[in-house]
C-alpha cells in the first residue's frame, strides 16, 4: 500500500514537473511572438468590424451599471458597437437599474424569465446582426482599449474567437488579493495555451467570437453551468481556432468570502470534469493536437493528483500530530526534547522532498513570469504571500466537492 | 501538427531533474550514514580508551576515573539510527551494518559499566531496553518517549536499547542471560525484568538511583553557578 502511494506521489510529481518544464519551454518560444504582437496591436485599425456585446444579468443591480458604462467607454466607433443587456429574471433592482440605459441607441435591453445564463445569451444571439459577438458578465469591466486589442486578431480569417486577460478588480479582502495572483497565473497559462492552440475556456468576461461560430455550431448549451467551457471545447472539437490577446484587459469582481469562492470554484471544477466527460473522445486523440494529447488529460489528472497529494499530506501530518499527542500524554510537555533539532541529519533529504522543492522553485519562476506578464513588473505584495501560504490549503476543498458531485451525480448551484 | 520534439525536450529535462534529485538524495543519505559511522568510530575509540584505563585500574584506584569515563555519544547515535530507520532514502544494508555496530558498542559499554560497578562499588544507573520493530508495538513507542525524557532529566542515566528481533548473536545472548520473553517492551533494571509500559513516575520509583542522580545533578549545577570566576 505504502509503495503504491509512493509510486503515485512520484508519478504526480513527474507530471507536475513535466508540465512546468513544458510551460517554460513554450514561454521561451512565445517571448518573441509577444513582442511582435505588441507592435502589431499598437498599429491603427484600418477596418473596424461590427461588434455586439451581450451582458446577461441575474441580480446584478450593484455592478451592472459599471459594467455597461465600461462598455460605453470602449475606444471603438460607436456605430460599430451594439450592446444587448438581458435581464434573466432578476429578483432584485437589476430591472430598475437597466431602465436608465434604454435611451441609448446602441443599447437594447431584453427581459425574460430566469432560465440560466446560457438561455440569456441564446436569446440575445438571435438578435445579433454584427460580424463579431462577445459576452461580458455583469460583474466585470473592460479597459477602454480592450476591444481594439482583440479585433486585429480577426484579420486572420482562421481565428474564430479571441479571449482577453482577466484581472481581479480592486482587491480588498485576503481572498481577493490571493485571487489577484491566481488570475496572473491564469493570464500566463492562457497565453501559453493560446500559442499551442489548446485554450479550453472562452471566459464569460469579454471573449469575442465570429458570429458564424454560433450559426455553424449552434448557440450556447447548459454545459453543466460552465457554458463558456463547453463552447470552447465544442469549438476545439470542430478545430475552430481560439487565441488569447494578452494585452486586452478585463476586470472582474472576485468572490470576497470563502463561501462564495468555494461555490464558484466547485462550479468551475464540476463544469470542467463533466464537460471533459462529454468530450472524452478528445482525450489522447492526436487529431486534436496539443489539447487532446496533453492539455485536457493533464488538466483532468491534475485535479486527482492534487487531491491525492492533499489527502496524503493531511494523513502524514495527522499521524505526526497523533504521535505528538501520544508523546504529550506519555511524558507531558518536555521542553528539552520538544525543541526542534538543528542537526542537519534530521532534515528530510529523501528524493520526494527534493523533487517537491524543485517543483516549488519552478512554480516560483512561473509565478514571477506570470506577474510580470500581468502587471508589467514584479513587486513583493501581500497577494503573493497569501497565494503561497493559503492557496494550497483551500484548493483541495473545492476539488474534493466537485469530484464528489461528479461521482455521485449531484448538481451544483450557480451561486 | 504536434511538435513532438518539444515533448521529448520537456521529458528529457524532467528526467534530468528527477535524476539529479535521486543523485543528491543519495549523496546526502550517504553523508548522513558516514556521520553515524564517524560517531561510532569515535565511540569505539572511547570504549577502547576506557577499557585500557580500566585495565590500568588494577594498579590504580577508582578515584582516578574521571567523569568522562564512559562515552556520551551513544544516545545521539541511537536517535539518528531511529530516525534513519523511518526514512526510505537510506541504504538498508548500510543501515543494518551501522545498527549492528551500535548494538555491539552498547553491549561493550554496558559490560564496562558493570565492571566499573563491581570494582568501584558505583550504584548502577542503567536500563537495558528491548523493543520490537517487527510488529506494531505502541507501548514500545511510548516507552521510547519515557526513556528519552528520563535521559534528558538525568544525563548520567545510561539507557541501552536493543531491537529484540535483530539478528545479532550478542543480543540473543543477552536475551537468554536475562530470559527476556517476546512480550515487549521489556526493561531490565537492577537485574529485574519489567514488561509492558511504565510511566516516568513508576520508573522513578522503581529505580532509586535516579533520585540520587537527580540530587547529584542539582548539586553539580549549584556548585557550577556559585563558583566565582578566578581569572
Amino acid at each position: 500500500m505504502a509503495e503504491i502511494q509512493t509510486l503515485i506521489l512520484y508519478g504526480s510529481l513527474f507530471i507536475s514537473l513535466f508540465f512546468e518544464v513544458f510551460l517554460l519551454i513554450t514561454y521561451l518560444e512565445v517571448r518573441e511572438e509577444l513582442n511582435r504582437e505588441e507592435s502589431y496591436l499598437s498599429k491603427d485599425i484600418q477596418k473596424f468590424p461590427t461588434v455586439t456585446i451581450i451582458v446577461p444579468c441575474f441580480n446584478e443591480e450593484r455592478t451592472v451599471d459599471n459594467t455597461v458604462r465600461s462598455l460605453l467607454n470602449l475606444d471603438y466607433p460607436k456605430e460599430k458597437l451594439s450592446i444587448i443587456i438581458v435581464d434573466d429574471g432578476s429578483t432584485d433592482g437589476t430591472g430598475q437599474a437597466l431602465l436608465r440605459f434604454e435611451s441609448y441607441p446602441q443599447i437594447s435591453v431584453l427581459s425574460k424569465e430566469n432560465g440560466g445564463k446560457y438561455t440569456a445569451l441564446n436569446l440575445a444571439l438571435k438578435k445579433v446582426q454584427s460580424e463579431l459577438v462577445g459576452c461580458l458578465d455583469a460583474d466585470s469591466f473592460v479597459n477602454a482599449d480592450a476591444l481594439r486589442k482583440i479585433v486585429p486578431f480577426f484579420q486572420d480569417t482562421s481565428i474564430m474567437a479571441v479571449t482577453p486577460s482577466i484581472k481581479v478588480f480592486e482587491p480588498k479582502s485576503v481572498l481577493q488579493y490571493l485571487q489577484k495572483i491566481e488570475y496572473s497565473w491564469g493570464i500566463f497559462l492562457r497565453r501559453m495555451l493560446s500559442s499551442i492552440g489548446a485554450l479550453y475556456v472562452t471566459p464569460g468576461p469579454f471573449s469575442i467570437f465570429r458570429v458564424r461560430v454560433f450559426t455553424e455550431l449552434g448557440g450556447y448549451a447548459p454545459g453543466h453551468h460552465t457554458e463558456d467551457l463547453e463552447i470552447a471545447l465544442r469549438m476545439q472539437k470542430h478545430r475552430y481556432k481560439i487565441v488569447n490577446s494578452q494585452g486586452a484587459h478585463v476586470y472582474t469582481v472576485a468572490p470576497k468570502s470563502l463561501g462564495a469562492l468555494y461555490r464558484q470554484r466547485v462550479r468551475w471544477t464540476y463544469g470542467f470534469l463533466n464537460n471533459a466527460l462529454d468530450y472524452r473522445e478528445m482525450f489522447f486523440n492526436k487529431k486534436y493536437g496539443h489539447i487532446g494529447i496533453f492539455i485536457l488529460p493533464i488538466a483532468a489528472s491534475s485535479i486527482f493528483s492534487t487531491l491525492f497529494v492533499a489527502i496524503s499530506s493531511v494523513w502524514h501530518n495527522l499521524s505526526r500530530v497523533l504521535d505528538a499527542l501520544v508523546k504529550f500524554q506519555t511524558v507531558g510537555f518536555h521542553w528539552q526534547s520538544s525543541l526542534p533539532s538543528f542537526d542537519w541529519f534530521f532534515i528530510n533529504t529523501g528524493v520526494l522532498p527534493i523533487l517537491a522543492l524543485g517543483a516549488v522553485m519552478l512554480t516560483l519562476v512561473i509565478l514571477y513570469l506570470s506577474i510580470k506578464m500581468a502587471d508589467g513588473q514584479v513587486r513583493l505584495s501581500r497577494g503573493i504571500f497569501f497565494y503561497l501560504t493559503l492557496y494550497i490549503f483551500i484548493v483541495p476543498l473545492w476539488l474534493a466537492k466537485a469530484v464528489f458531485n461528479t461521482v455521485f451525480r449531484r448538481q451544483v448551484n450557480w451561486r | 501538427m504536434i511538435n513532438s520534439k518539444k515533448y521529448l525536450v520537456a521529458f528529457a529535462i524532467t528526467a534530468v531533474i528527477f535524476g539529479t534529485a535521486i543523485f543528491v538524495s543519495n549523496i546526502l543519505s550517504q553523508k548522513k550514514l558516514e556521520d553515524v559511522r564517524t560517531i561510532e568510530n569515535r565511540v569505539a575509540l572511547d570504549i577502547l580508551s576506557s577499557e585500557t584505563q580500566f585495565a590500568l585500574l588494577e594498579e590504580t584506584s577508582c578515584r582516578d576515573i574521571g567523569p568522562g569515563f564512559l562515552s556520551k555519544e551513544l544516545g545521539s547515535i541511537g536517535e539518528k539510527l531511529t530516525y534513519a530507520e523511518n526514512q526510505t532514502e537510506f541504504n538498508n544494508a548500510d543501515l543494518e551494518y551501522l545498527k549492528r555496530s551500535y548494538f555491539l558498542l552498547e553491549i561493550k559499554d554496558y559490560l564496562l559499566m558493570k565492571r566499573l560497578t563491581e570494582k568501584c562499588g558505583v550504584k548502577p544507573t542503567f536500563i537495558l531496553y528491548f523493543y520490537s520493530t517487527k510488529d506494531l508495538c505502541e507501548d514500545c513507542q511510548k516507552t521510547g518517549y519515557v526513556l528519552t525524557a528520563l535521559r534528558d532529566k538525568y544525563p548520567d542515566l545510561r539507557v541501552y536499547s536493543f531491537d529484540y528481533h535483530f539478528d545479532l548473536g550478542a543480543i540473543n545472548t543477552l536475551v537468554s542471560i536475562y530470559k527476556v520473553k517476546s512480550d515487549l517492551p521489556a526493561l531490565i533494571i537492577n537485574g529485574l525484568i519489567y514488561y509492558g509500559f511504565h510511566s516516568t513516575e513508576e520508573l522513578e520509583e522503581t529505580v532509586p538511583a535516579l533520585k540520587e542522580l537527580a540530587a547529584r545533578a542539582k548539586a553539580l549545577e549549584k556548585a557550577a553557578t556559585s563558583t566565582p570566576e578566578t581569572n
